[in-house]
């Protein structure tokens, strides 16, 4: 599975710009699901109940979702001497980014430098900053305005953990190609999306849910943590297992849906912990309030130094994920 | 159903947006004898269905009316133990300078009253005490030994203000959450009236569940009621020492009828001719934009919802002291069962101009 | 004095029509005559947009919408003061620099009023300094009384800002430049007018919208009752040409032609008609520009998101000094951006196939 996390997070994606990504998850998709695009650019992946399940009344019409997409820099203009000025993609933080390198989809690379500052103790906003293309004029210059890039990061493991760029979320995605691999029987009608344009405003997810039309829906997506120096307080920790949504900044999670994970992963002897997320939100936002209304939770992989180039989290706590998933959908759901 | 002991039912009820079970039940109680049909939906809005009864006109095409309030209330959530103490964040949009020393219920495997903590004066130096806390400083106590705590408690329990309904002088009444249990209170004294009157028009009442964080249910529900027109009942301003008369509205002054953007121009004029009809006091309230109700969700949902709103004046809005005049809600009950009694089945297609082209009307 | 222009009469109209955000009516029946002889229906939805359908050749199976808002930015009146004055609100995204001493027509009877302030004379120390807030000023239609200020303009009566419609000489392709209120978005309209005249391949479905500057809302409840495969927004977007020592980004610049929206913070365009859209530009000889990704919003994000998604794309006129009471326009690019909306669509359908779902 860490090939597959690799992969994944190695891949270029940023919102809007999804094909790549979905171009290698298409290709992972196992045996046994359909797929398809569509007109937003979700990937859409079903494997109907198994003849029997539905009328049986066990199988409900389940939808996953992950998104592909993750934040970026778009170009907001070319100076005379070939600099760049950029914008964020998704919510991108100005205080990692000096010196830090960005790649755009034709393969070129950028260096982020920063203006001298007045102040050099306040936090810069974005607009003081620009990316060297090694460009000496616009004439010269490989990119336009318009064009939009993803932090140049590779993907490695530091002890138990694995930092990458992209983390967010394409940790879902890996979680949930495994869960298909591995989900050998279902009674239910299961739809895996991998959802675009998730940063900058759930719009995959919205246009995905209205399409899909589930009768429960769960996002896999990361949350933060509380367990570094000095952070917000926050009962969320790396390596303590997946996280189980009760609420974040857009949504309040079903309390059934909340509920049938928690009894889930008590039942298997997963650990697991309880989320209640300050700000951000996820897929399952947007689904939640899809045509007469989704029941809709989150299941949560806690990451650190989420938006910055090299988010971080805890491999055993996305085998946790995976573990939890497989009897949460191998057995009739009751949501209450 | 008396007024008072209705409000004070429906406001005393706990309904955390997102989790609104406590106060569901007793609307679903309340509206069952008078509706055809009571059902819930998939984010837990409780819709009452109550169809046209005229036996003149035919059973099929009859539009429908769809009048609703929100029975969320805004409230607190635990996001961590902490050596026993509480630590929380807001679900909806609390002023924190109104929650320091506030008796609170915290829900978890059982009720449990507890207090938002409050430093008394001797331990604090003056300074200090001009400074509002901010959220995230507030703890809430429950007097119990940690222990105890953590086997009661658990991330995600929601907290709720401690109620008291308080019946004041003149006729006003104050509670939590009379925004918007007072609006429920309305629909339910119309359904009852309406029970008895003829009526062209279907009519769903429909008590919403998440307003106080986004509208959500409002959301879910226009679309799967699709109703032709929607009336929200809503609590505004009520004016109060410290507002102009410019951002608030007058208490004891009837339901105040919003005018904007928002809102369907004939549906307004109806609403008015409808008071005038029943000589019922009321009001008009100009909304520039976003009327912040479900209301801005409804007008948007599929091809468009003529929408109105009609609001209770509650003056401290958003606090545990919620103050309303209970004989503007009985007339927001009137106002809403008279619309919905009079409304012709024509006045469906004076909404939409489907054939511009022939009619020439801009 | 220079010969006169040629400014658009219907474009003249539509800029001196009354239409704030929720109160369309003017601007509406303006163009239902316009283009009452042009359209094969035409309907009215209950939040006030107006939707006309042009059926197209047959060549395709495609149904194109094209969308164009009608309201734009303004005041509205919250009630009189005993002394007489107004008190009024904002609808819509307006700098409260702009306001103080400036004229106004209130209301469809367009009673003149003024929003006065303090003499320079009389400020405090300290009072120089700060921007007064609308909530603060007050409009003096010259009312007395209470009572005859409500009878002038009512509680509830939109304020437009009383801006004359003018055209110079001139400009970079020396055909003038306007400078006019509202040009937000009724150079959108005059220009889906013009497309009327057209017969597409594709149907075709015209939606002149409300409220878009409260919350793009007219064109997402269109969209979904519309169910196109595809969407152009015509837009009016903003340039901000003001001489700066910082070498950053314009936005957009009069006279370079329509500006392309690739992304926006509204939306992401569908690469497929950015592609069809620049090639008919490239090909036609049409200049057009590439607009700044990281500001404003336009109808397309909403009606992007409507049910399972509808591929966008938003072609706009650059004016400087949008959302105040007098923009300014090279007409050069409003005839472009007519221009290159005719020859985009026209390429659609090679663009798209037949549907305009995914790969």
């Amino acid at each position: 599975m860490k090939d597959l996390i690799r992969s994944l997070t190695e891949c270029w994606g940023p919102s809007g710009h999804e094909a790549g990504v979905r171009e290698l998850i298409r290709g992972m998709i196992p045996r046994g699901f359909e797929s398809r695009v569509d007109t937003m650019g979700n990937l859409i992946a079903h494997r109907p109940a198994p003849a029997g399940g539905r009328q049986a009344g066990r199988g409900r019409r389940i939808m996953l979702a992950a998104h592909m997409d993750e934040i970026g820099i778009v170009v907001t203009h070319v100076d005379q001497k070939g600099f760049l000025r950029f914008g964020s993609v998704g919510g991108v933080m100005p205080l990692p980014l000096t010196g830090g390198r960005v790649q755009f989809e034709s393969g070129f690379l950028g260096v982020i430098g920063l203006e001298r500052l007045e102040d050099s103790s306040r936090v810069p906003s974005l607009d003081r900053f620009f990316i060297d293309v090694g460009a000496t004029s616009p004439a010269d210059c490989p990119v336009k305005v318009g064009d939009v890039a993803s932090f140049h990061r590779s993907c490695e493991e530091i002890g138990s953990r694995i930092t990458a760029k992209a983390m967010d979320d394409r940790i879902g995605c890996a979680v949930l190609l495994q869960a298909m691999k591995e989900l050998d029987s279902s009674p239910h009608d299961l739809w895996f999306v991998f959802t675009v344009q998730e940063e900058i405003g759930l719009r995959g997810a919205g246009t995905s849910g209205y399409g899909v039309e589930p009768e429960i829906a769960l996002a896999v997506d990361v949350t933060f943590t509380g367990d570094t120096p000095e952070a917000a307080p926050m009962a969320v920790s790396l390596g303590a297992g997946p996280a189980v949504k009760i609420k974040d900044g857009g949504m309040l999670a079903h309390a059934g849906v909340k509920d049938w994970l928690l009894a889930t992963a008590q039942a298997a002897g997963i650990p697991c912990q309880r989320e209640v997320l300050l700000r951000g939100t996820t897929d399952a936002s947007a689904i939640q309030v899809s045509r007469s209304g989704v029941p809709a939770g989150c299941l949560s992989i806690p990451a650190r130094y989420v938006h910055s180039p090299s988010e971080v989290v805890d491999f055993g706590d996305v085998q946790g994920c995976v573990k939890l998933l497989l009897p949460a959908l191998r057995g009739p759901v009751d949501i209450g | 159903m008396e007024t008072a002991a209705l409000l004070k039912e429906l406001a005393e009820s706990p309904g955390p947006s997102g989790y609104e079970e406590g106060i569901r039940s007793v609307v679903r109680a309340r509206c069952a004898p008078f509706a055809q049909e009571v059902r819930v939906d998939a984010l837990g809005s409780c819709i009452a269905y109550l169809p046209a009864n005229d036996p003149a006109a035919p059973a099929a095409a009859r539009p429908s009316l769809m009048l609703t309030a929100h029975m969320d209330e805004i409230a607190l959530m635990v996001t961590q133990v902490e050596k026993g103490f509480l630590r929380v964040t807001q679900v909806g949009g609390f002023d924190p300078r109104v929650l320091f020393g506030q008796p609170v219920i915290v829900h978890g495997t059982r009720p449990v009253p507890g207090l938002v903590v409050s430093v008394p004066p001797h331990f604090t130096d003056p300074s200090e005490r001009e400074k509002p806390v901010p959220l995230e400083k507030l703890f809430v106590d429950l007097g119990l030994a940690p222990s105890e705590v953590e086997s009661l408690v658990r991330v995600g329990d929601l907290v709720t203000l401690r109620p008291r309904y308080t019946e004041l002088a003149g006729g006003y009444a104050a509670c939590k959450s009379l925004d918007d249990r007072a609006g429920i209170a309305s629909l339910l004294l119309c359904l009852q009236e309406l029970s008895r009157r003829t009526r062209e028009w279907d009519v769903y009442v429909v008590a919403m569940v998440q307003e106080e964080v986004g509208a959500r249910g409002a959301v879910a529900a226009a679309f799967g009621v699709a109703p032709a027109a929607a009336v929200a009942v809503d609590a505004t301003f009520g004016s109060q020492p410290g507002l102009s008369s410019f951002e608030s509205m007058k208490m004891d002054g009837g339901p105040a009828i919003a005018q904007g953007p928002n809102f369907h121009p004939r549906l307004f004029d109806r609403l008015l001719e409808s008071a005038k009809a029943i000589e019922c006091p009321h009001q008009v309230e100009i909304m520039p934009a976003e009327s912040g109700t479900d209301a801005w969700a409804i007008q948007v949902s599929r091809g468009g919802v003529p929408c109105s709103l009609v609001s209770i004046p509650v003056r401290f809005m958003h606090t545990p002291v919620e103050t309303v005049c209970l004989r503007d809600v009985e007339r927001t009950a009137r106002l809403l069962a008279e619309l919905a009694a009079r409304l012709p089945r024509e006045f469906a297609d004076s909404l939409e101009v489907r054939d511009a082209l022939a009619t020439g009307r801009p | 004095m220079p010969s006169q222009p040629d400014a658009p009469e219907l474009l003249r109209r539509l800029c001196e029509a009354h239409g704030i955000s929720g109160r369309e009516e003017a601007v509406r029946a303006i163009l239902l005559e316009a283009i009452r002889d042009r359209v094969d229906a035409c309907r009215i939805d209950s939040m006030g947009n107006l939707i006309a359908f042009k059926k197209g050749t047959g060549a395709s199976r495609l149904r194109v919408l094209a969308a164009a808002h009608m309201d734009e930015v303004g005041l509205v009146i919250t009630g009189a003061e005993d002394s007489g004055t107004l008190r009024f609100a904002k609808v819509g995204g307006i700098d409260d620099r702009v306001l103080p001493a400036r004229m106004v027509l209130i209301g469809a009877r367009r009673v003149p009023g003024v929003i006065g302030i303090k003499p320079v004379h009389l400020l405090e120390r300290g009072e120089r300094d700060r921007v007064p807030e609308a909530r603060q000023l007050s409009i003096d239609v010259g009312a007395s009384s209470r009572a005859e200020a409500e009878r002038l303009a009512p509680r509830g009566e939109t304020a437009m800002f009383a801006s004359e419609f003018l055209t110079s000489a001139g400009g970079t392709a020396g055909t003038g430049v306007v400078q006019a209120k509202a040009l937000d978005d009724r150079v959108g309209c005059a220009i889906l007018v013009g497309l009327l005249a057209e017969r597409f391949e594709f149907d075709f479905v015209a939606a002149f919208t409300v409220q878009e500057e409260v919350g793009l809302r007219g064109a997402r409840v269109a969209a979904w009752a519309e169910k196109p495969d595809a969407a152009l927004v015509l837009e009016c977007t903003g340039a901000n040409e003001v001489p700066s020592k910082r070498d950053v980004s314009p936005s957009t610049r009069l006279g370079h032609g329509p500006a392309l929206t690739v992304r926006d913070p509204s939306f992401v365009a569908d690469p497929r008609l950015v592609e069809a859209f620049s090639r008919a530009g490239s090909e036609s000889g049409i200049p057009y520009q590439v607009k700044q990704p990281t500001i404003g919003g336009t109808d397309a994000g909403s009606i992007h998101r409507v049910r399972e998604g509808v591929p966008s794309l938003t072609i706009a006129v650059p004016a400087r000094y949008i959302h105040s009471p007098v923009s300014m326009m090279d007409l050069s690019d409003f005839h472009h951006t007519a221009a290159l909306a005719r020859e985009g669509l026209t390429r659609l359908p090679g663009a798209l196939g037949e549907r305009g779902a995914g790969t």
